[in-house]
């Protein structure tokens, strides 16, 4: 892994280590303030793996006022902060710094009320995604966003980096589906936004709040907006002979007016892989597998698979299969799910990518993948959030051959430049974080960035909240690593990987 | 002082007092000058909600209104990206022959103002982020807005966002210029999302009185997996005679059967799963013994095209506000207004459209204090007599807001004083 430039360490911080140690065990309780290096080693990094670096203490405080105290004190003595939440995110958002303090949420985790008759949760940010669901299904309710990491993600880490999940095609991200947050801001300020109503007026600050990736404020409490179950889903399991017929394939569902609550593709190498994984039972002749799930009423969900499969065939599907009942439907996806492991059985490491390109597109930049593949003479395997362009590439190497993984690196940033060639971005639901950080100027020039870093210096003026992380500091705009898998060591190895 | 007359009175005595550019690059420039004399600068597009907001006193106009016309739009990557004071109405008229559409149904501002559409620009729509009766199922102006281009308060030319939905690279900026007003940005080009529109829709009519009952079905029809994309609450109240009459003549539908208030609920689809869903509606609501009226499509899209042109205001001269609060208070909110008001409820129970007769300051703060109460907010839409805060914030937010304002446009030469007087 090439080394990673991070902002210029305060030797005076570190210097006087005991003084801040002590300081803030007087802000919080004794026991939540860690400072051993064997009580911080498990906040060394976060699910991109490949970068470990220790803080200077962790802070776990208990509640809004700890965290308005902690702040404070630490912008005024200029103090850089790192907010954690799971440690899930894929970008090396919670990387730690050397000079910095890691402010984990991990005791904020209950959910402070459910609102059935507002169709609400209001949770501390600490709660998973998945208990979110779990404490409201009893009465048929659910919350939409699900990244495949969500029993163990937390809903502030959601909120951070607008995390989306293979639903997001029809209920949209966590953007979409949250009404309010308190937010700490570095100064200390306390401050909510929206609550329990739809929009808020003035600025939408919620909205910018939604995928800052913890630069702007610290999250203490988020409210989510709760759905009724839909009274049917079905899936639809089809072959294709090659991936220009399935990208067409989406694009015509989509042309065609029916908005999916889920359209995934995957490539013949990914076939293969997950079906020797985990016998999925997926139609091995494929070039290309698509997973099309449905939901709505019982006779909406029965006519849209009809012109699915209809669509399907005109764009010459080799197979089709409609779920008959729940077991089959999670058996479609079970070999979807297991798609990161497949990889990680396959080859010593992988390195995922997160780029979003227009539909239209899907077989163009396949094609460069493949072609890019052969040049680097490394084997990549494809999953894609297809109905919205979501590509996650998986590309196999071996890190301990160095030249093998200097060539990783620049194979999936060439992918990532060619995303935004074909008119998409660098990512999808993955967020910038470390890792994306010097392709930036690919999307945006000097102004474009300019103007989101007078948004960042107007709420953090000393640039203290994750500083290092989404804007380029080396101002070359290298390529940089993206997600490191080392022989199976990955993080989470239990989540589903989408 | 309205604009035009305005326009016409300085005009002879300032040639250069409303700017006109016809691209990006000369909005670019103008700022830039502006922004170097220091010039507190309006912008407008097509002043079809120019009502709206703090009346202003700026050293010039600007005018983006030349700023027109479909960029690209590409139906199968539903996105259409157009300049930002593109009207509204052709936007929907070039989505309309591929059948698909701005699933927040854009208000209508024109029939309170002037008794006939004005929908106004892309950038009119999307500063004010105000919905139709689709939001609380669809999302809102700011959730169908992908990217946009524009110039910042120092005269820099600026982008966000894309044309894809998945999309986290970089703050959201796209959201927060929503609703902004035209205080952060001078917007010159605009990417929508765009959704397909659905085969066929039906109104199922409610006749109920009772305001417990109202607020009993609103509940349950946010709860009902029946998809329903709108559900609106007509009162006939206040009992005023005119009121009555125009009230009739908008909702005068040949199968709409009762004259008495009413709640009406859409559902959006094919035929068949309509017909199966109004079935099911019928026993989930408990809608054997109530009165019920069933509007077909043609009705239904006329139905709900006169809830978003506000008709039932329509050339008011009394003050209206949009009121929103959390769906469950809207019993408190209706008891609140008695029937003393002219209002109707939409998006489940969360929206309340209220005209307010002899609006004063007094008037206005008590009705405030009690929508923050209920944990909701209020935006004076429209004025018969000047008011201060005619929006609501709070401290920290405004204090924050200030900070936003100040990285965008440093000098506050944009729209200054149209949102809070001190923004
Ligand atoms: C196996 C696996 C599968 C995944 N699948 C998906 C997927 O399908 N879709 C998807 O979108 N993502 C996915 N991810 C990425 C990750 O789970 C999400 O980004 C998630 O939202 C991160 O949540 P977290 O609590 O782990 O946050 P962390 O990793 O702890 O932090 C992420 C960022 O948010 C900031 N942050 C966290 N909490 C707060 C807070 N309370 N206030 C302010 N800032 C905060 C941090 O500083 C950091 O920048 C996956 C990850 C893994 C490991």
């Amino acid at each position: 892994m090439s080394e990673l430039a991070l902002p210029k360490v305060d030797q005076s911080i570190i210097l006087n280590k005991d003084k801040i140690v002590s300081k803030l065990k007087r802000i919080i309780k004794l026991e939540n303030v860690l400072d051993h290096n064997d009580e911080i080693k498990p906040y060394e990094t976060d699910a991109l793996s490949a970068y470990k670096q220790k803080p200077l203490a962790v802070v776990l405080p208990e509640n809004t006022q700890e965290v308005s105290k902690i702040l404070k004190y630490c912008n005024e003595e200029k103090i850089k902060i790192i907010p954690r939440g799971a440690g899930t995110g894929l970008s090396g958002g919670a990387l730690p710094l050397q000079d910095a303090i890691l402010l984990s949420l991990g005791k904020f985790n209950k959910i402070l009320e459910i609102d059935f008759d507002n169709k609400c949760v209001v949770a501390q940010p600490g709660v998973t995604n998945l208990s979110i669901t779990h404490a409201v299904q009893h009465k048929g309710f659910y919350y939409a966003p699900d990244p495949s990491s969500q029993l163990a993600c937390s809903i502030g880490g959601n909120v951070a980096e607008n995390s989306g999940g293979i639903h997001s095609l029809k209920y949209g991200t966590t953007t979409n589906n949250i009404l309010g947050t308190e937010l700490v801001l570095m100064d200390g300020t306390i401050c909510r936004l929206g609550g329990k109503t739809l929009d808020q007026e003035g600025y939408d600050l919620l909205g910018l709040i939604c995928g800052s990736e913890g630069l702007l404020g610290v999250i203490t409490e988020v409210t989510v907006k709760i759905l009724k179950k839909p009274q049917t889903v079905r899936a639809v399991l089809i072959g294709f002979p090659t991936i220009e017929d399935g990208g067409n394939c989406v694009s015509e569902i989509i042309s065609s007016g029916i908005v999916p609550s889920g359209m995934e593709i995957m490539d013949k190498a990914l076939i293969e892989a997950t079906d020797n994984f985990c016998k999925a039972g997926y139609p091995r002749d494929a070039e290309a597998l698509m997973i099309v799930e449905l939901d709505g009423t019982n006779s909406e969900v029965d006519e849209l698979i009809n012109k699915v499969s209809d669509i399907a065939k005109k764009n010459n599907s080799t197979s089709i299969r409609i779920s008959k009942n729940e077991k089959e439907r999670l058996a479609f996806w079970a070999g979807r799910k297991a798609a990161f492991p497949a990889c990680g059985a396959m080859a010593p490491d992988y390195y995922c990518m997160d780029g979003t390109i227009p539909r239209g597109k899907l077989s163009e930049v396949l094609k460069e993948i493949k072609r890019l593949s052969k040049k680097y003479n490394l084997p990549v395997a494809n999953a894609f959030h297809a109905g919205d362009g979501n590509l996650h590439p998986l590309i196999m190497f071996d890190a301990n051959n160095k030249e093998e993984l200097r060539k990783t690196e620049e194979f999936g940033a060439e992918i990532l430049k060619y995303c935004v060639k074909a008119g998409g971005v660098l990512t999808g639901e993955h967020g910038v974080g470390i890792e994306k950080r010097e392709l930036m100027c690919e999307m945006f020039n000097d102004n474009d960035i300019q103007q989101q870093l007078k948004i960042k210096k107007s709420l953090d003026t000393k640039n203290l909240l994750n500083p290092g992380k989404v804007y380029p500091i080396l101002r070359k705009c290298a390529e940089e690593g993206r997600v490191h898998v080392h022989r199976g060591e990955e993080k989470f190895p239990d989540l589903p990987r989408f | 002082m309205s604009i035009e007359v305005r326009k016409n009175s300085q005009i002879s005595q300032d040639s250069d007092y409303i700017l006109r550019p016809d691209n990006e690059e000369k909005v670019s420039q103008i700022i830039k000058d502006l922004y170097k004399k220091n010039l507190p600068t309006e912008i407008i597009g097509s002043n079809s909600k120019s009502f709206i907001g703090n009346k202003l006193q700026c050293a010039k106009i600007l005018d983006l209104s030349k700023l027109s016309g479909i960029v690209e739009y590409l139906p199968e990557e539903l996105y259409i990206k157009v300049k930002a004071c593109t009207p509204i109405a052709n936007i929907e008229e070039v989505l309309k022959k591929n059948n698909q559409q701005l699933s927040f149904e854009p208000i209508d501002f024109g029939y309170i103002s002037s008794s006939k559409s004005n929908k106004g620009t892309a950038a009119g729509c999307l500063s004010c982020n105000f919905s139709g009766s689709r939001r609380f199922k669809s999302g809102s102006v700011r959730d169908h807005v992908l990217g946009f281009r524009g110039v910042n308060g120092k005269g820099d030319t600026i982008k966000s966002g894309g044309t894809v939905v998945k999309n986290v690279t970089g703050y959201d900026l796209s959201k927060l210029i929503t609703g902004s007003f035209g205080t952060l940005i001078a917007l010159t080009e605009i990417t929508f999302k765009v959704l397909p529109t659905k085969d066929s829709s039906s109104t199922l009519v409610i006749h109920e009185d009772s305001k417990e009952e109202i607020a009993k079905l609103f509940n349950n029809i946010q709860s009902s997996s029946n998809e329903i994309s709108g559900s609106v609450f007509v009162p006939i109240e206040p009992n005023n005679k005119k009121y009555i009459q125009n009230r009739e003549k908008i909702f005068s539908f040949n199968d709409l059967k009762n004259e008495g208030p009413f709640l009406a609920v859409r559902m959006e689809g094919s035929k068949k799963s309509i017909d199966e869903r109004i079935r099911d509606l019928t026993i989930e609501l408990n809608l054997k013994n109530k009165k019920k009226s069933l509007l077909d499509v043609h009705q239904s899209l006329l139905f709900w095209e006169r809830i978003n042109n506000l008709e039932i205001f329509s050339n008011t001269q009394n003050s209206l506000v949009r009121i929103v609060i959390p769906p469950f208070k809207c019993i408190d909110l209706m008891k609140y207004l008695n029937r003393d008001y002219k209002y109707y409820i939409d998006w489940c129970g969360s929206l309340f459209w209220i005209e307010i007769p002899d609006m004063n300051e007094e008037k206005l703060l008590n009705i405030k204090d009690y929508i923050i109460r209920l944990g909701g907010y209020l935006t004076v839409i429209k004025n018969s007599t000047p008011l201060n805060d005619i929006f609501t914030i709070n401290e920290t937010r405004l204090h924050i807001s200030k900070k936003i304002k100040e990285s965008f446009d440093p000098k506050g030469i944009f729209n200054p004083g149209k949102m809070y007087r001190s923004v």
